[in-house]
């Protein structure tokens, strides 16, 4: 009954493939959500040709940006940087399958961020890179 | 068990509150357990701000026509029934602001900065809302004050023991929570006060929770100041109460310069008005303040004593039907020594994903740190869930919310 909580969600947040870390790694950043508490760290590994090669996040927070940033690796695993890049706030939700209001889509969108903050070598991890 | 003590006849309640008549989803009717955050408001409170719009609206004071007087008589109005609501010798100590927060702000940049220098000493606690602590460390940085805390202990009480060391440090202010809006806590106020200006400090009682929830009564409490703000108490949001003694508040220069807080302007000077115009400078929040006297009539014509009686039993009956459920934790202390909030965790569940279940059967609570980060730090949580009632919650709304916990227990596979 609960579109919110599709089995993916529950077991990619139960159950991840992508958390831990990726030793040695290209790029790094971590960020919270200071509304709940959501914490995310994701470390990346590139290859000469610019391929992402390995990704992992780790953290703690509620199911659907847990879920979310299992999903994301899975997504930019194989892709170009640049291909990594132009993911949008869209494609988190197509991913998850979700329509979220406000609130939610922070917690949905805290790992798309944090990863773009590490692509774009940014100090800081801002609400514009997902908008 | 069913032991039905107080004599709130809250089905009746309930339909003064036109927004508990909606249904949140298709067929789902709303069960509010948030009023913590905010209270709702019945139609007296909406259809005074109403009537005040349609028949009456007009700048106050200055105006000498029919809109205007009767405007100003309302506004006033309102001044008079907050002083009788809370005990206050005269409303011109009541002074009306945005809410709590601003209630406390004006203080501390007032009376903080008039009378605080390096070195001294403003006793907290680590229950404070954020509210009641971050206008304090603004000061403190500005000024080079020192800030103590009371401690908060595992069941969720004030460490009163601790309280006399602190006082030996000659605080020039004990600010509190006269109740928690996480643990529900009901601190002793009147003692915390009475200990206070023995070691010589001024004391602001944060009445956020409390002027909503109990009877109160500025001067039994001996309180200096006393904050709290209309949209927790059935009135609208915008508008909020200073109390202050008057020797205090003569004493204290404007906040804000502008329209109304003075009594005569020259280019280069001004001379301040009196109380309680001094702080309230420029066109105030006229429709909100009238709604406010609208709650206060509202809730004294029920009882406080009665709205307190009942948020007791309703308090207690759900910390019985929560700690039942597995994996529940309810955050603070036993039913008598608190008012009507239960902050609870769910196992590992993180509360957006436990609120966001209850959502979908019309249940609205809270999750979050509810402005109190310090205090769930301490209790080692980024997050609870907090389920608060009011004079119109029922033991049914408390039957839905265990409930439906059992549900979000199956979705997540326990
Ligand atoms: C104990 C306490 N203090 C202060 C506040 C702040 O109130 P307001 O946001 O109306 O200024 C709240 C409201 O959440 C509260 O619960």
């Amino acid at each position: 009954m609960d579109d919110l909580y599709r089995e993916i969600i529950i077991d990619r947040y139960k159950n991840p493939i992508y958390r831990g870390s990726v030793n040695p790694h290209d790029i790094a950043f971590e960020d919270d959500n200071p509304l709940c508490g959501d914490h995310i760290r994701i470390e990346v590994r590139v290859n000469e040709n610019g391929i992402v090669e390995q990704a992992a996040f780790d953290g703690h927070g509620c199911a659907i940006s847990q879920a979310a940033a299992d999903l994301l690796m899975e997504t930019i695993i194989g892709k170009t940087i640049e291909e990594v890049k132009q993911i949008t706030k869209d494609d988190i939700l197509d991913m998850l399958g979700l329509e979220l209001g406000p609130v939610r889509l922070k917690c949905a969108l805290l790992s798309l961020k944090v990863l773009k903050a590490g692509v774009y070598g940014l100090g800081e991890a801002t609400d514009d890179l997902v908008e | 068990m069913e032991t039905r003590t107080n004599t709130l006849d809250v089905k009746k309640i309930r339909q003064d509150f036109p927004i508990l008549q909606r249904e949140v989803h298709p067929g789902v009717p709303l069960v509010y357990l948030d009023s913590t955050a905010t209270s709702q408001k019945p139609a007296q409170v909406i259809d005074a701000m109403d009537r005040y719009y349609r028949y009456t609206n007009a700048n106050i004071h200055r105006g000498i026509h029919v809109l205007a007087e009767e405007s100003t008589a309302d506004y006033e109005a309102a001044r008079q029934k907050v002083a009788q609501f809370i005990g206050a010798e005269s409303p011109r100590q009541v002074i009306f602001t945005r809410n709590t927060t601003e209630s406390i702000n004006l203080v501390a940049y007032s009376w903080g900065r008039r009378h605080l220098n390096k070195g001294d000493v403003i006793i907290l606690t680590e229950m404070e809302h954020h509210s009641n602590l971050v206008p304090w460390q603004m000061l403190a940085q500005e000024r080079e004050l020192r800030l103590e805390f009371i401690p908060v202990t595992e069941d969720g009480l004030l460490d009163l023991t601790a309280y006399p060391a602190l006082l030996d440090f000659k605080p020039r202010m004990v600010a509190f929570t006269q109740m928690s809006n996480v643990l529900g806590t009901i601190n002793p106020a009147k003692d915390m006060i009475a200990l206070a200006h023995q070691a010589g400090a001024i004391t602001l009682v944060d009445a956020a929770q409390s002027a909503p929830h109990l009877p109160v009564d500025v001067q039994d409490l001996d309180a200096d100041f006393f904050a709290f703000s209309a949209h927790k108490m059935c009135g609208p949001t915008g508008i909020g109460v200073l109390y202050g003694k008057k020797e205090l508040l003569e004493s204290m220069p404007p906040f804000l310069g502008g329209g109304d807080m003075i009594k005569r302007v020259q280019l280069r000077s001004f001379a301040p008005n009196e109380l309680p115009h001094k702080f309230e400078a420029g066109t105030p929040s006229i429709a909100e303040a009238i709604g406010l006297g609208a709650a206060v009539d509202y809730l004294t014509e029920i009882g406080m004593d009665k709205v307190e009686s009942h948020e007791k039993e309703i308090i207690a009956y759900a910390l019985e039907r929560l700690e039942e459920i597995p994996g529940v934790k309810v955050f603070g202390p036993e039913a008598a020594k608190k008012g009507g909030v239960a902050s609870f965790t769910l196992s590992s569940i993180h509360p957006h994903d436990v609120s966001q279940i209850l959502d979908r059967h019309g249940i609205a609570i809270r999750a979050g740190h509810h402005c109190a980060m310090p205090l769930h730090e301490k209790f080692g949580l980024p997050a609870t869930a907090r389920a608060s009632f009011y004079l119109y919650s029922t033991r049914e709304e408390v039957d839905k919310l265990a409930d439906s916990l059992y549900e979000v227990r199956k979705i997540f596979g326990m």
